[in-house]
């Protein structure tokens, strides 16, 4: 497969592309891409990606601060504040945007719908969801072709994103209704499960689980990218950005 | 005039002059946080209403609400309220004792029916018929029952009849449990803290007899005057957690400089009360000023929390102390190792296929 067979000349894909060879030819004929994720999916995907990064770093900053820095008088120093002023910017950004993307699915593609629910009654999604398992075992010699998500990246990203961001949105926006006060927005809007909660520190500590929950997402999500891209049959890293789905081989299954 | 005194002439009675009756007025109107024009009106319903008496019953507790409340930072705040409760009845405080008592207590609550305030001080244990709190013969329960069906409110004083305190904690092995589970058919007013501020607790019990109304509620049925703000919210120390300037460690550089106590476990950023601003001991200080972080006190299940100096609350059904930073970092580690060994398998597998590839091509 990856010897290089000598192209004869006056080949028309010399013209097109300098190094193709027969075989890239025979690739170049058929259409092998799909267009999956439309723009607002992408730009919710990498500025979710961004607002979770950020999240993740002052929020465990907050939860463990820094060593204390004696830059000038309390007054004239704003660390913490400044930190915390990037947790709750970004996740407002994070809301904004989750509340975007759960728009779109609404009004996008087929493909923007399917984060938000796993068809749990289909029996074929299960059979597939075994045979992603055998594969990610080693189990199989050859993964199948995915247009949208695999079965087992749709339960992650149902379960750690949808789940996960709402839970995290939910619990943040208690907390951050403590800080805003009785009656304001937040307040009036999420304050009610600090009630249920019953305790602060409670509320805190299911946040900063949930925040540990899309750590071990990011690690399985990334890995899993990373290696689909390079191991699978079709493209995974570069669908997120140019929203194409390109397959490696023309065989339907 | 009806047969039961006005709280005015309750006041005079104790010998307390007019001068000192008004000046009373404004204080508790400004610890309400009222205007100046509440001042006259409070006078007003003092001078008129007849006093509603108040009926105070201890259960499971260690009577330091009892012990908060009579050291009232105004020493006339706290004459003037002791002087309209009822104390034909206060395990602590009464004259009385034994059989008189409960025939006090009796009378009292047949005299008043339907009219009084129940304050009580402390929780009944449910387990075993509620035999650990046992009250003139009776399980304590019995008698918070009977003395609830005709109270037309109950103040439940401390963490203890607001949410169990620590005879609560887990195991709980006397069912200890808050008022608001067991008496569920009459409004309740939770006062939380081990102790409450005494200021707190006059400051509650005047309103509701002046104005013959509960205070405005949060949602954990605590008066949101006093219950509505955070610790850290008032703290003095604020600015030193927002320059992220901590104490480090027990006495050193930055404990003496009076820098925040958020890296040691200080619970005011998750404890709502009025101790930062009210403070203790007529108004001298409070926890955190005197170099201890708050241990939230005041807060469900405080007990349960795991330690004062931690910031997370400890989960317990890993067998092992664990809170939340300790698993989740456990489980990243465990996973990420996880990828890196699934990576170098996958690596391996490829380059076996390759190489078989290259033979059969």
């Amino acid at each position: 497969m990856t010897d290089i067979t000598p192209q004869p000349p006056g080949f028309e894909a010399a013209r097109l592309t300098g190094d193709a060879t027969a075989q890239d030819l025979e690739t170049l004929r058929k259409r092998t891409s799909v267009y999956v994720y439309e723009a607002p999916v992408r730009l919710w995907h990498w500025l979710n990606a961004a607002a979770i990064l950020v999240l993740i770093v002052t929020g465990y900053f907050i939860g463990a601060p820094l060593p204390s820095m004696q830059i000038g008088e309390a007054t004239q120093q704003f660390v913490f504040g400044y930190i915390r002023f990037a947790h709750f910017a970004a996740a407002q950004l994070l809301t904004v945007g989750f509340f975007g993307r759960i728009y779109w699915a609404f009004v996008g593609n087929h493909h923007a719908k399917q984060m938000f629910y796993i068809p749990i009654f289909k029996k074929v999604w299960w059979q597939e969801v075994f045979f992603e398992l055998r594969w990610y075992l080693f189990l199989e010699a050859e993964p199948k072709k995915y247009v949208g998500h695999n079965p087992l990246a749709q339960a992650a990203m149902f379960f750690f994103m949808t789940v996960g961001i709402t839970f995290m949105l939910l619990t943040g926006w208690a907390l951050y209704a403590e800080g805003a006060g009785q009656g304001s927005l937040p307040d009036l809007a999420m304050g009610w499960l600090l009630g249920l909660v019953g305790n602060s520190q409670r509320l805190h500590t299911l946040h900063h689980l949930g925040m540990w929950a899309i750590i071990v997402f990011m690690i399985i999500h990334i890995y899993a990218a990373i290696r689909e891209d390079i191991m699978s049959r079709q493209s995974m890293v570069s669908t997120m950005i140019s929203g194409h789905r390109t397959f490696k081989d023309d065989r339907p299954e | 005039m009806s047969e039961i005194e006005t709280f005015y002439e309750v006041m005079r009675r104790q010998g307390i002059t007019r001068r000192s009756f008004m000046k009373y007025c404004s204080l508790t109107a400004s610890a309400l946080g009222l205007g100046p024009a509440f001042v006259p009106k409070i006078a007003h319903a003092m001078e008129t209403k007849p006093r509603t008496p108040v009926v105070w019953v201890n259960g499971l507790e260690c009577t330091c609400c009892s012990e908060s409340f009579i050291r009232g930072a105004h020493p006339l705040a706290k004459d003037v309220v002791l002087s309209m409760i009822s104390l034909d009845y206060q395990h602590t405080l009464m004259a009385a004792a034994g059989h008189h008592a409960e025939a006090a207590l009796e009378e009292t609550l047949e005299k008043y029916k339907g009219n009084y305030i129940l304050a009580v001080e402390g929780n009944p244990p449910l387990n075993e018929d509620g035999m650990f709190c046992i009250v003139g013969g009776k399980p304590f329960v019995e008698q918070l029952r009977h003395a609830a069906a005709g109270a037309k409110a109950i103040i439940s004083w401390g963490a203890c009849a607001s949410y169990g305190c620590v005879q609560a904690a887990a195991p709980n092995p006397t069912r200890a449990t808050p008022v608001h589970k067991v008496i569920t058919d009459k409004p309740i007013i939770k006062v939380p803290g081990c102790p409450p501020i005494a200021e707190v607790m006059t400051g509650v019990i005047t309103y509701m007899l002046t104005f013959d109304r509960l205070p405005e509620l949060d949602r954990q049925g605590r008066p949101a005057m006093f219950y509505g703000q955070r610790i850290h919210d008032k703290c003095y120390r604020r600015p030193h957690f927002d320059a992220g300037q901590f104490v480090e460690a027990w006495d050193d550089e930055n404990a003496r400089k009076g820098y925040c106590l958020y890296k040691m476990g200080c619970k005011g950023p998750t404890t709502y009360n009025a101790c930062s601003t009210v403070r203790w001991n007529e108004g001298t200080s409070f926890p955190i000023q005197s170099g201890h972080g708050c241990i939230g006190c005041s807060e469900d299940g405080f007990w349960d929390q795991g330690s004062f100096y931690d910031r997370l609350t400890n989960i317990k059904q890993f067998g092992i102390e664990a809170n939340a930073d300790t698993i989740g970092m456990g489980a990243a580690g465990a996973v990420g190792g996880a990828v890196a060994v699934h990576a170098a398998i996958s690596a391996l597998k490829r380059a076996q296929k390759k190489n078989q590839d290259k033979v059969e091509g």
